[in-house]
């Protein structure tokens, strides 16, 4: 595990960059003002820089040297980020990205032309910079600059490396006049003292207005090996020996901030700026810096652990439940009082355990939702259709595998949102709407689930449309009453998708079914409401997790089987008369007809059935359905084992758990099991019209 | 792989897993084999397909449980003293899947020689000849060294 190939480190490394790179850019669009982001964007670019050359990708390093010279002018404030320039930005990005994962498909000529339209915007319009405010924030750190000061601190072992810290020292002199001072006080006793240790520290002025990339190359082979501590010199010293004392009591200097201060040599040649007071630039510094600090401390407070081992985990944390399922079914069959005590410590450390563990295996959906951010900037910008893109309850967390699994069928709704729900701009306008559309994504905690939703406020689905459609394909008789929620399920009806003219016309539907599959597979439902004119909203239950769940255990005939109590809505008996009314097969619940399947027919259950028949009522969405069993023998903490392929073909299990006797039992699949019913009903229906 | 190990000593061995079904003795590839294990509770999976009928647990895992019996065409036995399951683990879309058999009798592990391998004759066979490999002599009897990768996909 510790010979982890060192490539991947920074191909992981380099993606999260990506994100953070993608995530400032397309801030920047909606505030080209913030200088943060900026600064942000260049720290990412400028890693991925630096981290590419040291692992060999040279073709990285190049481009995005040249990328970052292109956009420096940026950086200097000297021109405005506009949505053009940060379309191509993005697509250096992107290069970038592919230049990384997969170099073969990458061609340079693409490169080139990025790099030409880049500097073609950053050359054009000297003139359009916002002078004034943009070139009084940040002249004040340039102005002063006059070289840097260097703490070094390398690593003992490292002579024996080969590496020479004087060697190093004489190659950062050649940059410009250098005032070295060595720190002394980690030398030990000469006896004991190893002669191949290096015990040296340095402290370094050094008078030049040298690019920090200069210094960084100087040390580059020993970046891991050693503390390079790096600050702006503010202004021109004397060259006059540091009393020691300070140097020592000196704080660990933050992070260098450098990307803030632009080069001093850039300071030479546009000297122009007025010079603004000093005191403006430590205000504007201090909040960098607090904010570097964080980042620092939670750097330390977060450890990289792979997604693997996670899993493993859990699923050691899955047999200990259920090994304690086990004892704790023993422990209550003996008469042993301290048995029963032990049983129940080691019930609550179980799960508390499982709790822990699962929240270790928990991720804030923020991380999906940033991805969102740029095929919403491309759609609105290939569309043409300006749209607002919110989000909200990024915090929510979720289990990293439902996290991935989201991320296909959230792509597939937003798409539908731009593409159908938003109307243009000229229908928008008629409709007296606002020309700009506005898409929200939400995630919030409900219960034991989290509801994602995407909602446009665009012109709503076109119910008669669908069920026109609906009727020429034979789904339903012509003139059948159902109400506009019914209607809309066909947009989930797998091929009612792929005619052209509802996509073309009312939309939705492209790959519904798939969306449908997708949620459900991950145990959730998916809903749809729609107000005419004013916009469609998508609603994803999901379960916190796909690893335990909350089961009720039910016995039809011999077999034990569980159904997923986020599923279970009420347990009724079967009254004789739902039992005489054999052909129905409808129960009334309170005056509602609710159809149900006989769980002994599904199971082919053998022997005679208890005498009286329980009705588990469950639900997705609004669809509700009974559900016959023999006996239901109560709550069950289910860990969740899927079905080998060889089972594939069975579609009204979704899995498997192992019950406190070790005995495994299957769970239900409750959204099968309603369309089930539902297909029944629907036969019925048209057996019945026609 | 199984064959190479073999091969280091016997060019030709192979170690199987001798199990009887029925009347018929079978050879599994004891590379395949992951491990053997008294009978326990199976649990019936309704809408499978006949030859892989239910599930069972094996050590926290949910695996399905094959009877080869109904994939033969042989009839059925009660379970006896003898009863045991044969774990092994098959490529199923390149992936292992680790799958249970019942076997009426567990004879050995030992090793067969390829060199006695005899053509799978056409006729006067009540299975399938795309579900066995081989067909070989193991003390003066015939024994089927059946394909599993095929049975059970």
């Amino acid at each position: 595990m510790s010979a982890m190939d060192p490539t991947e480190v920074f191909r992981q490394e380099a993606s999260e960059l990506f994100e953070v790179l993608e995530g400032a850019l397309l801030d920047l669009g909606q505030r080209p003002d913030d200088r943060e982001l900026v600064d942000s964007a260049f720290r990412a670019l400028h890693t991925i820089k630096g981290s590419g050359a040291m692992f060999g990708f040279d073709k990285v390093a190049s481009f995005t040297h040249e990328f970052e010279t292109a956009f420096d002018r940026v950086r200097k404030g000297e021109i405005r980020p506009t949505q053009e320039l940060i379309s191509v930005a993005l697509a250096a990005k992107d290069y970038i990205r592919a230049l990384i994962e997969d170099p073969q498909s990458t061609d340079d000529i693409i490169g080139e032309a990025i790099l030409d339209d880049l500097k073609r915007f950053v050359s054009s319009d000297r003139l359009e910079a916002p002078a004034a405010e943009v070139a009084e924030a940040l002249a004040p750190a340039e102005s002063k600059q006059a070289g840097w000061h260097l703490y070094l601190e390398f690593e003992s072992h490292i002579l024996r490396n080969g590496s020479n810290p004087l060697d190093l020292l004489e190659d950062l002199c050649k940059l410009g006049p250098c005032f070295v001072v060595p720190i002394t006080d980690g030398v030990p006793f000469l006896d004991e003292m190893d002669p191949e240790d290096c015990y040296l520290k340095w402290d370094v002025k050094l008078h030049a207005a040298c690019d920090k990339d200069a210094i960084d190359d100087v040390f580059m082979f020993v970046q891991d090996e050693m503390k390079l501590t790096l600050s702006p010199l503010e202004h021109v010293e004397a060259p006059a020996p540091v009393p020691l004392f300070q140097l020592l009591d000196e704080e660990p200097m933050p992070p260098p901030v450098m990307e803030k201060t632009a080069p001093a040599a850039e300071v030479a040649a546009a000297p122009v700026v007025d010079e603004p007071e000093p005191k403006s630039e430590i205000k504007r510094e201090a909040p960098v810096r607090r904010e570097e600090a964080k980042r620092e401390e939670r750097g330390i407070a977060t450890v990289r652990v792979q997604a693997e081992r996670l899993d493993e985990l859990m699923d050691r944390v899955g047999e200990l439940v259920i090994a304690q399922a086990r004892l704790t079914q023993l422990a209550s069959a003996g008469s042993d009082l301290s048995i029963k005590l032990i049983a129940e410590e080691i019930e609550r450390l179980a799960s508390s355990l499982r709790d822990t563990t699962m929240g270790a295996r928990m991720v804030p959906i923020g991380s999906l939702f940033g991805r969102f951010r740029r095929l919403v900037h491309d759609l609105s910008r290939d569309l043409s259709k300006p749209v607002e893109f919110v989000t909200s309850g990024e915090d929510t967390e979720l289990d990293k595998t439902m996290i991935e699994c989201l991320a296909d069928p959230l792509v597939h709704l937003i798409r539908n949102a731009i593409d159908h729900g938003i109307e243009d701009t000229a229908t928008r306008a008629a409709a007296g709407k606002t020309e700009q559309g506005r898409i929200e994504l939400a995630a919030v905690h409900s219960g034991a689930q989290v509801l994602v939703t995407v909602k446009d406020n665009g012109g709503g689905l076109n119910t008669a449309r669908i069920r026109a459609k609906a009727e020429e394909q034979g789904l339903i008789a012509a003139g059948a009453a159902l109400t506009d929620h019914e209607i809309h399920q066909f947009l989930f009806h797998p091929g009612f998708s792929t005619a052209q003219t509802i996509s073309a016309l009312s939309g939705r539907g492209v790959g519904m079914d798939v969306v449908k599959r997708t949620i459900e597979n991950m145990r959730g439902s998916i809903d749809l409401s729609t107000r005419p004119g004013q916009g469609t909203t998508v609603t994803l239950r999901l379960p916190l997790t796909l690893a335990i769940i909350e089961g009720l255990l039910i016995r039809v005939g011999e077999g034990r089987y569980i159904i997923p109590l986020s599923a279970v809505e009420e347990c009724v008996e079967l009254k004789a008369e739902d039992e005489r009314s054999r052909g129905r097969n409808f129960l009334n619940v309170r005056g509602n007809l609710v159809p149900f399947l006989r769980l002994r027919e599904l199971m082919t259950a053998s022997g005679t059935p208890d005498q009286h028949q329980k009705t588990i009522i469950i639900s997705t969405g609004e669809t509700r359905v009974g559900l016959v069993a023999d006996q239901i023998i109560g709550n069950h903490q289910t860990v969740i084992k899927s079905l080998s392929k060889l089972h594939s073909d069975v579609t009204i299990f979704s899995g498997a758990t192992i019950l406190g006797d070790g005995t495994a039992a299957l769970i239900l699949d409750v959204a099968q099991l309603v369309a089930l019913a539902q297909s029944k009903v629907e036969k019925q229906h048209i057996s019945e019209a026609a | 792989m199984n064959l190479g190990q073999a091969g280091e000593h016997q060019a030709d061995a192979m170690q199987v897993v001798m199990i009887g079904l029925g009347e018929e003795k079978f050879a599994l590839d004891a590379g395949l084999v992951r491990e053997i294990i008294d009978p326990v509770p199976v649990t019936k999976v309704a809408g499978a397909r006949s030859f892989v009928p239910s599930v069972i647990n094996v050590r926290g895992n949910v695996i399905p449980l094959a009877d080869l019996r109904i994939r033969f065409g042989m009839p059925q036995t009660d379970t006896s003293a003898d009863t045991r399951i044969v774990v092994i683990e098959i490529q199923i879309d390149n992936k292992p899947v680790l799958v249970g058999v019942t076997a009426d009798k567990v004879y050995e592990v030992t090793e067969i020689s390829q060199t006695d391998v005899q053509q799978t004759p056409r006729v006067g066979m009540h299975w399938k000849p795309e579900f066995i490999r081989f067909i070989t002599k193991w003390r003066e009897e015939f024994v089927i060294v059946p394909n599993m990768e095929r049975i059970l996909n």
